[in-house]
């Protein structure tokens, strides 16, 4: 098969524009993902969430913009850097955050973190502590869609990193082969871990690896949310229409460390680096994108912030005052009692 | 044994068919549930035990997978935690090692780490034992690999009736349950009565009742047991022999009622002893019933070695009722 291989640019040459709707959907989410990130990042540093976050921030277009074309009977798999994710897919602050503080009200109850956090309503199959661990399940899921003659999807969201990994080539493989309505969204921030993509594959764009797969590659531009809009709804069209998977290469950077905040002084990565993709700020791009375009003025770009940043508040509050989950609880739902 | 309906017929059929038949009612009562593995279609298994279900219910219920262990795990639990009941075929459990991620973190922990939200009736089928020349990477008995996961449920069917009633049983459960048959046991024969039955998981088989020792068996050994406590009954020894039938949950509490009536015990498995299961039925018999032991537990397992080819080693290396009577007679000392 050829390799069908194309960088979108987000001129609106794949898709018909999105509405102004829909660019103002993608926009909260994109600031809904960003305040939430950066208030755990605090909060873990302050010592007041228990063990480590992988913070999402940089990243948020690609959550938004694919997430902005699902519904919550699409189910996606996630990352350890799985926040945002959940966000863009409809999760509820208060018990986001409960799950970070390890309360009873989170939606794992306090089991699972922020390395599982996961919601089935939602269809989010679950952040995932293991890199690569994800594609296999959304292909699982994507199984069920056609088993079932629906016409849903199921997104994998998965780094360079976890390319290499042989569970994301096996899931790929399936999906062709079985023509499944799954899409491979690659977020490559050009690091697995704290190894640079140079240092750990010999590829620069993951999205090569579709054509091993019979599968169409397609590359985006990962800071930019209207490209990222315009390929997923491409990729994920196709997938309803059961023509089968895609491969989405997003190319992306995150802000700060693999874990935590601090994002300047390690040695894996130059600050001039960092500094670049700050300039490339994706919800400062696509702000000045929507005021250009006169979607969304400054004026009310600030306004949704200061609503999101109210809604956090009173979501710490909440999480903080929930309770710690009954230590009676811990052998509960190891297995289900049911059937 | 679970009650069967008395119209319902009882044939002599192989473990093999057994198998089948287990299948074919799983298909046949669950619309949401498939097969999915390696040959499973179209040669219906590598032995056999799929024959004749591609036909009967149509390639959306039975699917050849590419040889990728990590895609089959991987797709029954998506498409399980998607809502569908998936019977999942790992050709040999040696090749478990090359999906123990897909197994260990997501399949046996989604439920857990996501607060019970997620429920995934998955039944595994994977064929174990050493016996039939094929060496070290297809003959293992890897259930205490298993059993160790919390999350996950493994059962050892011994026999054809056990064989199909603890599939039905398994994808009738709403857990991930691995179903660990034993290529050395596909020609046995054995009363396997038509039509579904269950045979619960979590609870043992005392197949043959006796005074003053207890055989505790896990898969193929049953047959072994059985014979060792005929020639220990010359020795007069009257050998309880349980099959364990489910390793995860293990039925202690069958173990522990036997033991207490004959105060001297013996594990047996195929599967390496050092580490094997039956050190934690050991362990269990010393913390439950400690006063009622007058012998240490004995141990009959595999050596601490790799299975051999060579037909030579092999028939060394596989436990047998020789080896039982004779640990059992150092233990006693007769």
């Amino acid at each position: 098969m050829a390799r069908i291989h194309k960088t979108v640019t987000g001129d609106g040459f794949l898709a018909k524009q999105p509405t102004n709707k829909t660019l103002l959907d993608i926009h909260r989410r994109m600031v809904r993902i960003r305040h939430f990130e950066e208030r755990a990042g605090k909060l873990m540093e302050d010592g007041k969430i228990p063990g480590a976050l992988h913070l999402y921030v940089g990243q948020e277009a690609v959550a938004a913009g694919v997430m902005v074309h699902l519904t919550a009977e699409d189910q996606i798999t996630s990352t350890h850097r799985g926040h945002g994710h959940l966000i863009a897919k409809g999760g509820d602050f208060d018990r986001m955050y409960a799950e970070l503080f390890g309360r009873s009200t989170g939606y794992c109850k306090g089991k699972g973190g922020s390395m599982h956090i996961s919601n089935m309503d939602l269809g989010m199959l679950g952040a995932n502590g293991i890199v690569g661990g994800g594609p296999p399940i959304a292909m699982g899921a994507a199984f069920a869609n056609k088993f079932r003659k629906s016409k849903h999807v199921a997104v994998a969201f998965f780094g360079d990193g976890a390319s290499n990994e042989g569970s994301f080539h096996e899931a790929a493989n399936m999906a062709s082969l079985y023509k499944l309505p799954a899409i491979f969204v690659c977020e490559n921030n050009g690091y697995g871990e704290y190894t640079a993509q140079a240092n750990h594959q010999a590829v620069v764009d993951v999205a090569d690896r579709a054509a091993g797969y019979g599968m169409p590659g397609v590359i985006v531009d990962g800071m930019d949310a209207v490209a990222v809009y315009e390929a997923a709804g491409e990729a994920i069209a196709r997938a309803r229409k059961g023509q089968g998977p895609t491969l989405l290469e997003c190319k992306t950077y995150r802000f700060y460390d693999h874990v935590g905040v601090r994002g300047m002084g390690l040695n894996y990565r130059t600050d001039d680096e960092v500094k670049k993709w700050m300039k490339r700020d994706p919800i400062k791009l696509f702000e000045a994108r929507l005021a250009e375009q006169k979607v969304l003025s400054k004026k009310q770009a600030e306004a949704v912030h200061a609503e999101v940043l109210a809604e956090i508040e009173a979501a710490v509050a909440f999480a903080e005052q929930s309770p710690m989950p009954d230590v009676a609880s811990l052998l509960d739902d190891v297995y289900s009692t049911a059937g | 044994m679970s009650a069967v309906a008395s119209e319902t017929k009882t044939r002599q059929l192989p473990y093999v068919v057994a198998i089948t038949e287990g299948v074919r009612e799983v298909l046949k009562e669950q619309a949401n549930a498939f097969v999915a593995g390696e040959d499973v279609a179209g040669a219906g298994s590598v032995y056999g035990y799929y024959r004749g279900l591609l036909d009967e219910f149509g390639a959306d219920r039975i699917y050849d997978t590419p040889i990728s262990e990590k895609g089959i795990i991987g797709l029954g639990v998506g498409a399980a935690a998607a809502g569908l009941r998936p019977v999942l075929d790992i050709m040999f459990m040696d090749f478990i090692g090359e999906c123990m991620d897909e197994i260990a973190n997501q399949m046996a922990k989604m439920r857990f780490m996501f607060g019970g939200s997620a429920t995934l009736p998955i039944t595994v089928l994977t064929m174990a034992g050493a016996g039939a020349n094929l060496a070290a990477q297809h003959s293992q008995s890897l259930e205490a690999w298993l059993a160790h996961l919390p999350g996950l449920k493994v059962v050892m069917p011994a026999t054809p009736y056990d064989a199909k009633g603890l599939i039905i049983a398994a994808a009738r459960d709403d857990n991930p349950v691995f179903v660990v048959l034993n290529k050395m046991s596909l020609a046995m024969m054995g009363d396997v009565p038509e039509g579904p039955y269950e045979v619960p998981i979590g609870k043992a088989n005392v197949v043959r009742t006796g005074k003053n020792y207890t055989i505790v068996t896990l898969g193929r050994m049953l047959g072994q047991a059985l014979d060792a406590a005929k020639q220990l009954a010359e020795l007069g020894i009257d050998a309880e022999v349980i099959d364990a039938r489910s390793v995860q949950p293990f039925d202690t509490e069958a173990v522990i009622k036997s033991v207490e009536k004959t105060h001297r015990a013996m594990v047996v498995h195929e599967a390496v002893r050092f580490g094997g299961f039956g050190a934690e039925i050991a362990a269990q018999i010393q913390e439950h019933a400690f006063d009622y032991l007058d012998a240490p537990v004995a141990r009959v397992g595999a050596p601490f070695s790799p299975v051999p080819f060579s037909p030579a080693l092999e028939k060394v290396y596989v436990p047998n009722a020789e080896r039982i009577v004779v640990v059992a007679r150092e233990q006693l000392g007769i």
